[in-house]
């Protein structure tokens, strides 16, 4: 069964139309690169799957249920900017998720418990290479730094599925590839789900194990606002090779799982 | 010769440049005093700065002669004491109004328009009012400050509060975290150095209402001394009053700022204001 089904999902703004007969399986351990032109809508897809926005028709089903009605721990997600907690030092914004699980009135841990949540992220600190930035607040940080943490923060949470908002978009390109081998890395560690948005095609195909386009598939020059996007186009990639993506792949027909 | 916008005073001369307003001030003052005093030595508006110092020596330091109370300190601690408790209970209403109103949509729409109407009454029209129904003591006073400055407190600090990145709030969600636990470990620290910055901002409004209510009904306090001897023109009590005040006021200010500095390193710079 797929982790996430997506069954034609409509969502509109007014009159403007923006997502149309979204249909999506994402499997377990996918990782999925969504990229489009700007104002496509993949980034209020990603706002739904979210629940920061609800879908004007259609369902969205997280293992078999449908979606929570507000953002929860179910759901990881870093995004551009301000992902991070500024008045948290880096070793304070990694222990906050056990913090609010285990501490739901004081919201924070003291003395032994802190101890051991702090001995808990350890490996995590190590993994993501900012052991000696641990008692840093966010300004000091590159940006690089401070979406390592985020990365990090968003992952201890163990969420089901990890959304991506165009997380390295605001990096210089050699810190980006930095954070490319990074970011594999923890997937691979963590087998985690991964859902990102990028406006980066190398990026996508650099990193996705699938590569979905988001455009619209009608188009009136009349009319522009009045057909919105979809998934055009649905890419299986090798397994991240640095090479792009298969020539032979054959782009996957959408709705093998229409509900209606 | 660099542009006038590329010149920078460096030590010294920054501290000369520095000093230079006071030090015309105080000349300007001794030489209107001078001249005016040659003329009739009984001259009370501008007195000497013999006399000014005398006259805050007996204030200060001599037990006044019908009551055995030292002026200044009682009415140093009197007002004080009045400031102080409308600080206070200003800061926390603005606090908690602050961030409440400012992170939950269903107080935003209860408390706002209410907040914004009534942080454009004129506290001392309501003077009065408050006269009447608290009596002359010292409820009335502290209200009076208190109504003087909160609503501008909330509304600072929630309009702060809600231009919170969203970002943050969603992630914080992710991570698990309750409404509660936003407010606690999210909301409030981060409002802190804004609310700070927002309660030395009112110091200044703090001090205009203090000095008002005790013009008009008080036994003792700084505000009630000036308005007390300005019947017999006694500038050489005004005056030292007066710096007195702006000294307090100043250092109150100074202090606050230390304390946001050391308290919230996580900010990112301010400037020297």
């Amino acid at each position: 069964m797929s982790l996430i089904s997506v069954r034609e999902v409509h969502k509109s703004y007014g009159p403007v139309r923006v997502l149309e007969r979204v249909n999506l399986e994402i499997r377990e351990g996918d990782f999925c690169a969504v990229v489009g032109a700007s104002g496509c809508g993949k980034t209020t897809f990603l706002r739904m799957l979210l629940s920061q926005e609800a879908p004007d028709r259609g369902a969205i089903l997280l293992d078999g249920m449908p979606l929570a009605l507000e953002p929860g721990p179910d759901r990881g997600v870093v995004f551009q900017r301000y992902s991070v907690f500024p008045h948290m030092t880096v070793e304070e914004n990694l222990i906050a998720a056990a913090e609010f699980r285990g501490a739901p009135v004081a919201g924070r841990f003291f003395g032994k418990r802190r101890r051991a949540a702090v001995a808990a992220v350890e490996e995590m600190l190590d993994g993501v290479g900012l052991t000696r930035a641990r008692h840093l607040f966010p300004k000091s940080l590159s940006g690089g730094m401070q979406q390592r943490v985020a990365i990090a923060q968003a992952l201890l949470a163990k969420p089901k599925v990890l959304l991506l908002d165009e997380p390295f978009g605001a990096l210089d390109p050699g810190t980006r590839a930095d954070m490319h081998r990074i970011m594999l890395g923890l997937w691979r560690a963590h087998g985690m789900t991964v859902f990102m948005v990028t406006h980066d095609l190398d990026e996508g195909f650099r990193l996705g194990t699938r590569l979905l386009v988001f455009d619209k598939p009608r188009w009136d020059p009349q009319a522009p606002d009045a057909y919105g996007a979809t998934v055009t186009y649905d890419l299986p990639l090798e397994p991240h090779e640095d090479a792009p993506a298969a020539p032979g792949a054959e782009p996957e027909t959408k709705g093998n799982n229409h509900v209606q | 010769m660099p542009r006038l916008i590329n010149r920078k005073a460096s030590g010294v001369g920054g501290l000369i440049l520095a000093v230079l307003p006071f030090v015309i001030l105080l000349a300007a003052y001794m030489m209107a005093s001078a001249s005016r005093l040659a003329e009739n030595p009984n001259d009370k508006l501008l007195p000497a700065f013999s006399t000014i110092a005398e006259t805050t020596a007996r204030l200060a330091f001599e037990p006044d002669p019908r009551k055995g109370e030292y002026t200044l300190w009682v009415d140093t601690l009197a007002s004080l004491t009045r400031l102080g408790v409308g600080l206070s209970v200003a800061t926390g209403l603005g606090l908690v109004l602050g961030i409440s109103i400012g992170l939950l949509p269903l107080l935003r729409t209860g408390l706002a328009p209410f907040v914004a109407v009534i942080s454009v009454v004129p506290p001392l029209a309501v003077l009065p009012i408050l006269f009447i129904v608290f009596g002359l003591g010292e409820v009335s006073k502290v209200v009076l400050i208190v109504i003087g400055i909160a609503p501008t407190m909330v509304r600072d600090l929630s309009i702060h509060v809600s231009q919170t990145p969203q970002e943050q709030l969603i992630k914080a969600q992710t991570l698990g975290a309750s409404t509660w636990q936003i407010v606690t470990r999210i909301a409030l620290p981060q409002a802190l150095p804004r609310l700070v910055a927002i309660l030395r901002l009112s110091l200044g409004p703090a001090w205009l209402f203090l000095i008002s209510s005790e013009a008009i009904a008080a036994t003792e306090g700084l505000g009630y001394r000036i308005f007390l001897v300005r019947r017999y023109l006694a500038m050489d009590v005004i005056l030292p009053y007066v710096v007195w005040i702006t000294l307090l006021a100043f250092l109150m200010d100074y202090l606050l700022k230390r304390v946001s500095r050391a308290a919230f390193k996580w900010q990112a710079e301010e400037s020297s204001l």
